[in-house]
């Protein structure tokens, strides 16, 4: 979010300087499912959510290099009448605020997917989910941020931030050679987990939760599956790439946090997350893992994103903590950009102000 | 689940000498190894469990090892660990070390040894360090025809190790042996040439030879050609960081100690605590020394886990010690011999494969690195070098060379290394997942609407 935020800026005629602690797009965006389905969006996010899905869809438009975007027919599933009664509660939810998603019985749930186990009994159906290969998604902005004149400075961690003369200045490390201090009129926050203290920095508090969802991909298989598979309970995310591997995430957490980073695995999480995959689609049985990782998610004390400026903070914004960030990330960083260029915007942001520790409601 | 004092992992000289080391003085010791147990197998069973044929997977907390074995899977704590995991063959790609019938020295050494078959009918052997005699002399032994050895280092190199070998006069007979082996044979050796190409021809392949100089960049003169069935090849050994790197412990570059190792004291204690590196896996050091590093990692291991300490462990660690650096002085010598050659690095063509799991070629590196990618795992999501089955251990070496150079560093520190990833080995699902039913699935509170 950070980068879209960054280029729409840098080609609205702004001159953009990009501070990242790591590698763009190696905490979150870069090491997350690259799954793109209304299934697993928030509600109230929605319709933002069809919009950047349509972003994704037309990388060539706007990004440039591909993240190898592909369209797919998103199933979220239920196995028992529980599960059922969960989907269509769900399924409604996100019909009311447009999410093209119909409920399909189990057959016609099998014609879609052949691959499914057939004690299925009830889908939800969205025929535009999709998904991209996220690891891509650092090299693509790269190229693109660099065409937009973006000032790229990775490996290099926000140390403190001083407000000057109606300027903000940013510290790089402190123990490197030449200190990194770069001074803009506006400050934008998108540090996914470390928003919190980055927020602090400015005597903000916002309490920003970390999340370690952990992440599988297979060896490369034959096609064994044609769509991006979910269940109802969200706890599953799957889709075959081209290159025939399988991805399995659904937000399975592992060790880790905001100071240490992705620490460890959970082996049994990892049981757990392998035993739903297989259950929804046999023929993994015959394969294998080949790689295990853990990716970091933010999240709010409501569970909502915030995006808009800063209050009592002149020219600063924040950007982060949305849910599916990835599939909604590209319109967030849009609007927001829209929003500091002083463009119309479509749909409204999310006020951090809500958010504030001590604030009162 | 079973629970130990120590689990050792890595049944090699390093990790059969700790387990050894560490139940004598009283522990209740695992040694777990994915390979099936030795022939000679020096372990007592009511000393040490061993659990061979058992793949670890993943290893985490404080301490829980996952693994894989004949009955399935199962996981086992232990208050400390060895980890023992030995070495990777090392091999500097060229033309058409992906063709089969290029394998590489420990391939090679396993089918002499394990199960008495030759690589080929006739076979080349290039690379460079000791371990050529051996392969080369064991395969003569085993009726098979050895075209020629090639090695990177010259007459000169040899010398410098020479006042260490005569340190150690029983390796120096063995490797005397090897040698009169292969000159009986008419084997001939060409030191200071690498092999730059690889090609089938019919059902043999023709390598092509060039000389170079010590740095192991080519020079211009000309080339040779051989004919045989099989090329094997190592450039030396690369350290199996792997388990010490998920665990987070301190690693340094070390060109002389094969690459990247755990920061260990010399008794083998890592930057974390009860987590212990023995052998080549803390640095290459041969079997010789392995075996003698192992006792002394044992020993210690077993010493921490004493609270009250013991005088009696302490005087064993002095005298395991000074065994142990006895052996260490030419194994170093000889590591020397295996490091990785800039200049060799520098001469990979740019269409050839580097990463063979997912056909990545140097000109791809090349290409992320002119695109601002810095470090190691920029590199592996731009490229997908390193992303394969073997998780970087075959390519990683090489490629992050490539890439300090390309950004023009001075150090391998500066690029870093591949993220460490479980699982270890690809791991079967269907192992993994045993049998269960859907409604046993521990499944975790359901996402918010």
């Amino acid at each position: 979010m950070g980068c879209t935020t960054a280029l729409f800026l840098a080609r609205g005629g702004m001159r953009v300087a990009l501070v990242e602690k790591d590698a763009l797009c190696r905490a979150a965006s870069g090491v997350n499912a690259g799954t793109l389905t209304l299934h697993m969006t928030r509600a109230a996010l929605i319709p933002y959510a069809m919009r950047a899905v349509q972003m994704w869809m037309e990388t060539d438009r706007w990004l440039g290099l591909s993240v190898l975007s592909t369209m797919a027919p998103g199933l979220s599933l239920a196995f028992t009448e529980a599960e059922r009664e969960l989907l269509q509660q769900r399924a409604m939810a996100r019909r009311k605020f447009g999410a093209p998603i119909d409920l399909l019985e189990r057959d016609a749930a099998l014609a879609i997917e052949p691959g499914l186990n057939r004690s299925v009994l009830a889908a939800a159906f969205c025929a535009n989910d999709g998904f991209t290969s996220a690891y891509l998604t650092g090299r693509a902005y790269h190229s693109a941020l660099r065409a937009a004149e973006v000032r790229i400075f990775e490996r290099t961690a926000v140390t403190r931030i001083d407000r000057l003369n109606g300027h903000y200045r940013v510290y790089g490390p402190e123990n490197s050679a030449a200190q990194v201090r770069i001074e803009a009129k506006r400050l934008v926050m998108a540090g996914g987990v470390w928003l919190e203290p980055l927020c602090a920095m400015l005597d903000v508090a916002i309490p920003v939760k970390t999340l370690v969802n952990q992440l599988i991909v297979t060896e490369k298989l034959p096609p064994i599956m044609q769509s991006v598979l979910s269940i109802a309970n969200g706890l599953l995310s799957m889709k075959q790439f081209a290159n025939g591997t399988v991805l399995i995430g659904g937000g399975w957490q592992g060790v880790g946090d905001r100071m240490r980073g992705p620490v460890e695995t959970v082996p049994q999480n990892l049981i757990g997350n392998l035993r739903l995959a297989r259950h929804v689609i046999p023929a993994l049985r015959l394969a294998r893992v080949a790689r295990i990782w853990l990716g970091l998610e933010s999240e709010t004390a409501d569970g909502m994103p915030m995006i808009g400026a800063l209050p009592g903070r002149d020219d600063a914004w924040v950007i982060g903590c949305v849910h599916s960030g990835y599939t909604s990330g590209p319109y967030m960083g849009k609007l927001l950009a829209q929003t500091m260029l002083g463009e119309l915007t479509e749909l409204p942001l999310f006020d951090p102000r809500r958010l504030i520790a001590g604030a009162a409601a | 689940m079973a629970e130990f004092d120590v689990i050792v992992i890595g049944g090699g000289p390093a990790g059969t000498n700790a387990a050894l080391a560490a139940a004598s003085a009283g522990l209740k010791v695992a040694l777990i190894d994915e390979h099936p147990a030795p022939v000679t197998l020096p372990l007592a069973e009511h000393t040490v469990t061993s659990l061979f044929s058992h793949a670890v997977w993943s290893v985490s907390g404080e301490y829980r090892i996952d693994a894989v074995g004949p009955d399935g899977p199962l996981h086992c704590m232990a208050r400390a660990l060895i980890v023992a995991s030995g070495a990777t063959v090392r091999t500097v790609p060229f033309e058409g070390w992906t063709l089969p019938g290029v394998i590489d020295l420990a391939t090679a050494a396993k089918r002499l040894a394990g199960q008495g078959t030759l690589p080929g009918r006739s076979s080349l052997v290039v690379g460079c360090g000791p371990w050529l005699a051996a392969v080369a002399a064991n395969t003569i032994d085993a009726g098979g025809r050895v075209e020629a050895i090639v090695d990177l280092a010259g007459a000169a190199d040899s010398v410098h190790a020479r006042p260490a070998k005569d340190s150690r006069p029983d390796l120096r007979v063995q490797q005397l042996n090897w040698w009169r082996t292969i000159r009986r044979a008419g084997t001939r050796r060409y030191g200071r040439w690498t092999i730059v190409r690889a090609e089938p021809a019919g059902e043999s392949l023709c390598a092509t030879l060039a000389r170079c100089d010590g740095g192991g960049r080519t020079i211009d003169a000309p080339r040779i050609t051989l004919i045989a069935d099989c090329i094997v090849v190592g450039h030396g050994f690369i350290p199996a960081t792997e388990i010490t790197a998920l665990l987070r412990a301190r690693h340094g570059y070390s060109r002389a100690a094969g690459g990247w190792i755990a920061i260990t004291d010399e008794d083998g204690r890592t930057s974390r605590a009860l987590l212990y590196c023995a052998g080549d896996a803390a640095g290459i050091v041969g079997a010789d020394a392995a075996a003698s590093h192992g006792t002394l990692v044992g020993l210690t291991c077993a010493l921490d886990l004493t609270a009250a300490g013991s005088v009696p462990l302490e005087r064993r660690i002095d005298a395991a010690r000074r065994e142990h650096e006895r052996g260490a002085h030419l194994a170093r010598a000889m590591a020397n011999l295996m490091t990785l050659r800039s200049g060799h690095v520098d001469g990979i063509p740019v269409d050839t494969i580097v990463c063979r799991c997912e056909d990545v070629r140097r000109g791809d590196i090349d290409a992320a690195s002119a695109a601002g990618a810095q470090d190691m795992n920029q590199l592996k999501a731009w490229t997908r070098c390193g992303m394969g089955l073997c998780q970087g251990r075959l390519c990683g070496d090489i490629a992050g060379e490539l890439l300090m150079r390309r950004v023009g560093a001075g150090s391998r520190e500066t690029v870093g290394w591949f993220t460490a990833r479980t699982p270890f080995r690809p791991v079967s699902i269907d192992v993994l997942t045993g049998d269960f039913r859907y409604e046993d699935i521990v499944i975790p509170n359901a996402a918010p609407l």
